[in-house]
């Protein structure tokens, strides 16, 4: 059954069309992965979905309730986990989840059983009387989850819930996601940049430039790509590109320092490529393909450039907020 | 639907009280700019010149005459900067999570507008305490009329500032935009000279301005026991508390939309 249906979603800013008619649907109790440049148009798309945004043509629903119709059921349906932070650090744990529960009408009978469950599922319920100024990033993140969980709703959104986090607390994120899924049944839509994390996911949409480049499991994905992948440095990157087209007649993708290929049989390749290329080549790497070659092959651009743009996006504004502060 | 939004006003409105008893600062502030004024520019200006305008002839001391102005002003401002906890949540992310929530959006307004008349109710009560600098002695049923008045005048400036909050990106701009109308509703109210002495074109310019009616329903009720302070009121407190209550009608109609185009 799909919990979330989109179908033909147009946003237009002007000129500039930012989602061109999309369309996929998202089942109920998958993780659901959704990847793309920045720019892209998926946080474009996540704020249609979420409602705080309307779409210049085309129909969403969500939870079997109409996006543009019936705005206030489908954020009931829906808990959020921004990009930034959105809790109100001068309150505590617990006034965060209060001031949520009365927001969302949770029933006063169930709101302190409920506030203790999804505390001590995010293990912060040692904290709860303590300010939120006083959290390290982790526990904010782990408090905006128990807080989309609060009011049970059908789709979790996470809008790069890991970014600016160490890897120990990204993945013991990822465990509390996993294991509501599992548990709950709950829907999880989120967007990541880590491509070890979009592993995780059931199925990953890929976007850009407004449209859906690829959408399927992420093992499906890799195994279109079909053969092996193959990383070369060489002393002359931007001839040897040009000239290792020509003989073999495949792509090559000119990524950072180092050229990306994509063949048939790795193993029988690079004995041919090291002779034919004596002494310009400097190191030689094969390896299966993994999801940051199906991004690049789809998107063109490598992932990791991405990510540190977001990084830095991120950091930035944590600066420009304490000077504002 | 009726449960839902008044949970959300009741929580927007205690989450406004709780931020601001923990914030120290904003205490000392609100207590220590009214006494100043109080002090300095009441006495100050009470002993630089005997003050004669009082209509009636009746010599009134100028304390008496400039501390329900002190009031409306402490009131004035609480409640219309009050609205810049809005641009916070905004740069601080929280704002967002209060516009995805399932309720609408006219109710996150009132709820924050009577926070503010709140805590300007607490603000009277501690310039009621002050009240024997001013040389009054005032009653418990004084104190009693004079807090709903204060809660009444802050809701209704403190939606007003709320709809320009809501509709500004930076502090600076709404800093800007909030000075340039409180500065002249202060002036213009009456708070601290009479309306009677001041030429025509002044009065024209006071008589529209809805802070004097403010200012007006508070003499009304702290001059009560006060019998040559009665030529100072304008009008009766019933008259002045319609068109504040008109006002606050006003200023709802733009300040329950001052979210409305927000994503």
């Amino acid at each position: 059954m799909s919990i979330i249906i989109v179908d033909h979603l147009v946003k237009r800013y002007g000129d500039f069309e930012a989602v061109k008619g999309i369309s996929f649907q998202v089942d109920k109790g998958e993780v659901f992965g959704f990847l793309g440049p920045n720019g892209a148009g998926k946080s474009t798309t996540i704020k249609i979905l979420c409602t705080l945004l309307t779409m210049t043509s085309g129909k969403a629903l969500l939870n079997g309730y109409d996006v543009n119709r019936e705005p206030l059921k489908v954020r009931q349906s829906i808990g959020l986990v921004f990009q930034d932070y959105s809790l109100d650090d001068r309150l505590t744990a617990e006034e965060n989840l209060y001031f949520h529960g009365m927001l969302y009408n949770v029933p006063r009978a169930l709101l302190k059983e409920r506030m203790e469950q999804v505390l001590a599922m995010v293990e912060l319920t040692e904290r709860r009387k303590d300010l939120v100024r006083n959290f390290s990033g982790g526990m904010k993140r782990r408090l905006e989850i128990a807080r989309g969980l609060l009011h049970h709703p059908q789709v979790l959104f996470l809008d790069e819930p890991t970014i600016g986090l160490d890897p120990q607390t990204r993945s013991a994120i990822w465990e509390h996601v996993l294991r509501l899924r599992d548990e709950l049944g709950i829907t999880v839509f989120m967007t990541t940049h880590y491509m070890e994390e979009a592993e995780h996911c059931d199925r990953i949409a890929i976007i850009d430039h407004g449209e859906i480049v690829a959408l399927d499991a992420p093992k499906a994905l890799k195994e279109d790509i079909g053969g092996d992948m193959v990383t070369v440095t060489t002393t002359n990157n931007k001839q040897l590109a040009e000239e290792i087209r020509q003989r073999y007649g495949i792509p090559v993708v000119e990524d950072g320092t180092v050229l990306r290929m994509e063949v048939e049989d790795g193993a029988s390749f690079v004995p041919r490529l090291a002779v034919d290329f004596a002494g310009m080549i400097t190191s030689v790497s094969v390896h299966e393909p993994t999801l940051d070659d199906v991004f690049l092959k789809t998107t063109g651009r490598a992932i990791r450039d991405e990510l540190l743009d977001e990084k830095e996006r991120f950091r930035q504004r944590r600066l420009g907020r304490r000077r504002g502060r | 639907m009726l449960e839902s939004v008044l949970k959300t006003i009741y929580v927007i409105w205690y989450r406004e009280l709780i931020r601001f008893f923990r914030e120290k600062s904003q205490w000392a502030g609100m207590i220590m700019q009214p006494t100043l004024y109080l002090t300095f520019v009441g006495t100050g200006i009470a002993s630089a010149m005997t003050f004669r305008q009082a209509p009636g002839g009746t010599p009134v001391d100028y304390m008496t005459f400039i501390y329900p102005g002190i009031i409306g002003m402490s009131v004035l401002f609480t409640s219309m900067f009050s609205g810049i906890s809005i641009i916070w949540d905004r740069e601080f992310g929280f704002l967002k999570e209060i516009l995805v929530a399932p309720v609408p959006r006219w109710a996150i307004s009132v709820g924050k507008a009577l926070g503010i008349g709140t805590i300007v109710s607490f603000q009277g009560t501690i310039l009621l305490i002050l009240s024997p600098f001013a040389g009054l002695s005032l009653t418990l049923w004084t104190a009693l009329k004079v807090l709903p008045i204060c809660a009444l005048v802050g809701f209704a400036i403190g939606l007003l500032g709320i709809s320009i909050a809501g509709r500004m990106e930076s502090m600076q701009g709404f800093q800007l935009i909030s000075n340039f109308l409180t500065m002249p509703m202060f002036f213009l109210s009456g708070a601290m000279f009479p309306l009677h002495s001041a030429p025509q074109w002044l009065q024209v310019l006071m008589v529209i301005d809805p802070l004097t009616y403010g200012v007006d329903a508070l003499r009304n009720a702290i001059y009560a026991g006060i019998p040559e302070a009665q030529a100072i009121l304008q009008h009766s407190i019933a008259y002045d508390l319609s068109i504040v209550g008109l006002f606050s009608i006003v200023t709802a109609a733009t300040g329950v939309t001052a979210f409305n185009r927000q994503g």
